[in-house]
């Protein structure tokens, strides 16, 4: 009797942890789909940015449902018009970041992500901000491509950058295609380490080549 | 077994297939639909956003009883346990705003906060560097701020009908004695610090809070800077000087130092720039100054600033009394300011701020009467020319010492109390014509206590509740003096302000004899009411005030030096007005602009007015434009400011010792002030990526369509001929290339942080 209790126990719990498991890769799976299409609708990309949270609340350890709600986060203050409101949401990314982080430190992409957040920031009053944010951003960008220069992301994000600075300021397409030719080449041999991983920016960076080429 | 069975299937979720909608509406307390509110079942993937109209349904496969959690910032989370099994009756959601520093409404009456951090500022340190006319001079830029007044003849901050006298400044906390240079007769001396040491800086035209005192106007409120950002050098070169500088920032980026010296000649300038004045010695000026700062474990600062400056200049002006006569002033100027703080956290929400600060300042100054050649002359008969003929020598010392602690209570309710204690020293030694001395020290112990309290009874509304004793030696007196202002926001981003407060001062130094029986402090009741509108990118405020003068100081002549003294305190008067601020960085792309109106209705009776009237520093409508454009294309920003005041009130009051009473001889109305101000910086190394260094070229002008300034009238002793009190040259041009060598060390960031 005891050895079947056991067993029972064992089974229990052994299939609850592969349910879960199959459960948790299934709705990020389903989350990561919804993500294209959310970037046209604010209350959409909230609403995943939010289901990802959830996630990220229950499975606790898992670093990357925080870094996607914060990945959705950052993009949300990109799309909000009322600049005033812009700082309240990024203080809420820059959490769900910082918890990310502390699950899977010197981690590339979330350094990515937290050079997008300073960027947001920094849009808010760039004249002022410049010298905190701007220079946040950058050194972000340098740290990911230390923490792993196969990422074609930060310099993506580079060359996006570059291509919306003014030629004056050392931006226009000519810097920024050297940037967004070398994250090209990254993206082909580029292998996310599964199907949940971050491995987005590819179709964007093709455009800005394409717009540049122009 | 069935037991365990049982246990299996309701813990594994692989086994759940009813699934149950959950549905229902999120409310704030006042009933307004809130939108993006989490919906969620904890410690499970179930769950969704509210909508616009605050409505959310979703579906869950949970069972029994589970908790639901209703989340959103700055309300507090709302967690509710149900039961799961259906049909789920539709929730009504009640979310409770929280109290926090991003919604909560920030107390504004009266000032206006220059910042490069907070949220609430109205300008930023750039923002005073580059406007035109101001020649990066702080006070310069707020003088096209509504409520301070465009004089020309004298240094200081005039406010809201209040002599310069009446506005003090406060570095970290602590006093500054001599935030200008010395008093030159008939011109408007600049601030001595560079604008690019504070990081905020508060201009408070009335009803400012109690942690200041000793100014029945306004209170300028100057914050240093906190860590540089990295180890950089610097080297200026001007058509006025030459300066150099160096801060260095410690490897583990928790400490700094930093030096700069000043070289300032303007004979050069002058050679090429007619002066009024006939220079025998160009202004000259030697100044260096030098600072640490420490941060803390806990995140607090100790920090260090001092300052020393040397300087001196010789003219000759005509002689008001006669045709050919000249009048010499020299000065020479010694001047030093130290100042010492530590601010940190204590633990249990308690945070303290303390200073100690010291200065000292020396004014040798030469008063000569000269003939055509440039020799000195003594004429005693009359006596007024013998009485042209004088030196003084002024010796001040100042130490102040200052600490507040700070609670912070519930939600942002914070309680502070402190205490200062300001030691001064003034010694003016007098040399009349004949060599005979006069000496004369003031010394003052001046001690204040307060408390202040910032309520915050919503997110909506705030107040700020405090009191403020002060005693001082000079009049042996306490005074009393509260203060409150309260602050309300409306749902459209504009908020209503007011404040009251009673502020309370000692005499002014310069007419302080010995001693007077029964003197007391001047007071002001100050009235403001307030309507604000901002967001990041465009800010409107109306203000209107009352202000009330009561006891201010009359004064009478000495008989002996004929210097004016106190004598009493029957002076009053009132200044009333309203402002308008407006300010734009949307409308017009790569514009940034400011418009500020003010008009003032004040009178007063005090010194040596015969009757209560309109003060010679004060004018009815003042209104100015600042303009700022960056052309990216040229990397150059251009600026441009435009000053207007109405005529200001002059007058001729004479003694007249027979009837021991002063009269009105004559009096006037100066013509309106007009000036246009263009600045142009140009960036060369804009961009450039890894340059080892950033330059700024600088070019200014002021009033340059040369304008006529009239700033009051100087009358002669003899008769009622008057002259004119107008600029120094009629344009002044200022051409200077700053360099900034930064010692780049993103690559060691990187490092270090890795």
């Amino acid at each position: 009797m005891k050895k079947i209790l056991f067993i029972a126990v064992f089974i229990t719990i052994g299939s609850g942890l592969f349910a879960q498991s199959g459960k948790y890769i299934k709705a990020m799976e389903a989350n990561i789909a919804a993500l294209d299409s959310s970037f046209k609708n604010p209350q959409d990309l909230l609403a995943v940015a939010n289901s990802f949270e959830r996630i990220a609340d229950k499975e606790k350890n898992q670093w990357l449902p925080y870094y996607w709600a914060g990945y959705c986060q950052v993009i949300y203050c990109y799309m909000v018009t009322d600049k005033s409101g812009i700082d309240p949401l990024a203080d809420k990314a820059e959490k769900l970041l910082n918890k990310a982080d502390s699950l899977q430190p010197n981690n590339s992409e979330i350094s990515c992500v937290l050079s997008m957040l300073a960027t947001a920031r920094m849009l808010v009053d760039p004249q002022t901000r410049y010298m905190q944010y701007g220079m946040q951003a950058d050194n972000y960008l340098g740290k990911a491509i230390l923490q792993n220069p196969e990422n074609p992301r930060p310099y993506f994000l580079r060359g996006q950058g570059l291509r919306h600075t003014p030629e004056q300021f050392g931006g226009g397409c000519k810097t920024a295609m050297e940037q967004l030719k070398i994250a090209a080449e990254k993206y082909v041999s580029f292998k996310p380490a599964s199907a949940i991983d971050p491995n987005w920016g590819e179709k964007q960076n093709q455009a800005l080549i394409n717009e540049c080429n122009k | 077994m069935r037991f365990w069975l049982l246990i299996f299937f309701l813990v594994s979720p692989a086994f759940s297939w009813c699934q149950v909608r959950i549905s229902g509406k999120v409310t704030d307390t006042r009933k307004n639909p809130l939108y993006g509110v989490s919906i969620a079942i904890k410690d499970s993937y179930d769950g969704t956003i509210t909508d616009s109209a605050g409505n959310f349904s979703f579906s869950s496969s949970e069972t029994g009883n589970q908790v639901l959690v209703a989340s959103l910032q700055g309300y507090a989370t709302f967690q509710k346990t149900i039961s799961l099994s259906p049909p789920v009756q539709p929730l009504d959601i009640l979310l409770k705003e929280l109290i926090t520093e991003l919604k909560a409404v920030t107390i504004t009456a009266g000032s206006f906060e220059a910042s490069d951090t907070k949220r609430s500022a109205v300008l930023n340190s750039i923002d005073v560097a580059t406007t035109a006319g101001a020649n990066a001079d702080i006070v310069g830029a707020l003088k096209t701020l509504p409520g301070a007044q465009q004089v020309g003849e004298s240094e200081g901050l005039f406010v809201r009908g209040g002599s310069a006298a009446e506005s003090k400044i406060f570095m970290d906390g602590s006093l500054v004695n001599n935030f200008f240079y010395s008093s030159i007769p008939g011109i408007a001396t600049r601030g001595r610090f560079n604008p690019f040491l504070f990081k905020g800086t508060v201009f408070s035209s009335g009803g400012y809070s109690a942690q200041y005192g000793q100014a029945l106007s306004a209170a300028l409120i100057l914050e240093s800077k906190d860590l540089p950002d990295q180890t950089e050098a610097n080297l200026s070169v001007s058509v006025i000087g030459l300066g150099g500088g160096i801060q260095k920032l410690a490897k583990n980026k928790r400490a700094s130092w930093g030096l700069t010296y000043n070289y300032t000649n303007l004979g050069l300038a002058f050679a090429v720039i007619k002066q009024k004045q006939d220079y025998f010695k160009k202004p000259e000026y030697h100044e260096a100054d030098a600072n640490f700062r420490i941060k803390t474990k806990t995140g607090g600062f100790v920090k260090y600033y001092g300052y020393l400056s040397w300087n001196r200049l010789g003219f000759r002006t005509a002689d008001i009394d006669s045709f050919a006569l000249k009048d010499v002033f020299k000065l020479e100027n010694l001047n030093t300011f130290q100042n010492l703080t530590w601010k940190d956290k204590l633990g249990g929400g308690w945070r303290f701020q303390t200073g100690l600060s010291f200065s000292t300042n020396k004014d040798d100054i030469g008063n000569e009467l000269n003939d055509e050649d440039g020799q000195k002359l003594i004429i005693t008969n009359p006596i007024v020319y013998a009485l042209k003929n004088f030196n003084v020598h002024n010796r001040d010392k100042y130490a102040q010492a200052r600490a507040v602690v700070e609670k912070k209570l519930f939600a942002l309710n914070k309680l502070r109390i402190g205490s200062e204690y300001l030691y001064s020293e003034e010694t003016t030694n007098y040399v009349d014509f004949q060599g005979a001395l006069f000496q004369q020290t003031v010394k003052d112990n001046f001690f204040a206590a307060f408390s202040e309290s910032d309520l915050y009874i919503t997110n909506n509304i705030a107040a700020r509740v405090g009191v403020r004793a002060e005693h001082t030696a000079i009049l042996d007196r306490w005074n009393l003096a509260p203060r409150v202002s309260v602050s309300y926001k409306l749902n459209n981003s504009g908020q209503f302000s007011f404040a009251w407060g009673i502020f309370y001062q000692n005499p002014e130094r310069k007419y302080l004899p010995a001693a007077v029986p029964n003197l007391h402090f001047s007071k002001a009741i100050h009235y403001i009411l307030q309507y604000q509108k901002m967001s990041p990118e465009r800010v409107f405020r109306a203000e209107a005030f009352y202000k009330q003068y009561s006891d201010l100081y009359k004064t009478s002549p000495n008989l002996v030096t004929g210097q004016e003294s106190v004598s009493n305190n029957n002076g009053y008067g009132y200044a009333r007005g309203i402002e308008f601020f407006w300010r734009d960085k949307k409308s017009v792309k790569n514009l940034d602009y400011w418009i500020s109106y003010s008009f003032l209705d004040t009178k007063r009776d005090y010194l040596n007015y015969p009757v209560e009237m309109q003060p010679n520093f004060a004018a009815k409508h003042t209104a100015s434009l600042v303009l700022k454009k960056f052309v990216i294309k040229w990397k150059t920003g251009f600026n441009a400011s435009y000053s207007f005041a109405s005529g200001r009130p002059y007058f001729n009051i004479q003694y007249d010792p027979v009837a021991d009473k002063y009269n009105l001889r004559d009096k006037g109305r100066t013509i309106n002030y007009n000036a246009l101000g263009f600045s142009m910086n140009y960036l060369p190394h804009l961009g450039k990526k890894n340059a080892k260094m950033f330059s700024v070229l600088v070019l200014t002008v002021n009033n340059v369509l040369g304008q006529k300034q009239v700033f009051g009238y100087n009358y002669a002793s003899l008769n009622d001929h008057k002259v004119p009190i107008t600029p120094t040259s009629k344009r002044f041009v200022f051409i200077g290339w700053f360099m900034n060598f930064g010692i780049d060390r993103t690559e060691d960031a990187i490092n270090n942080n890795l």
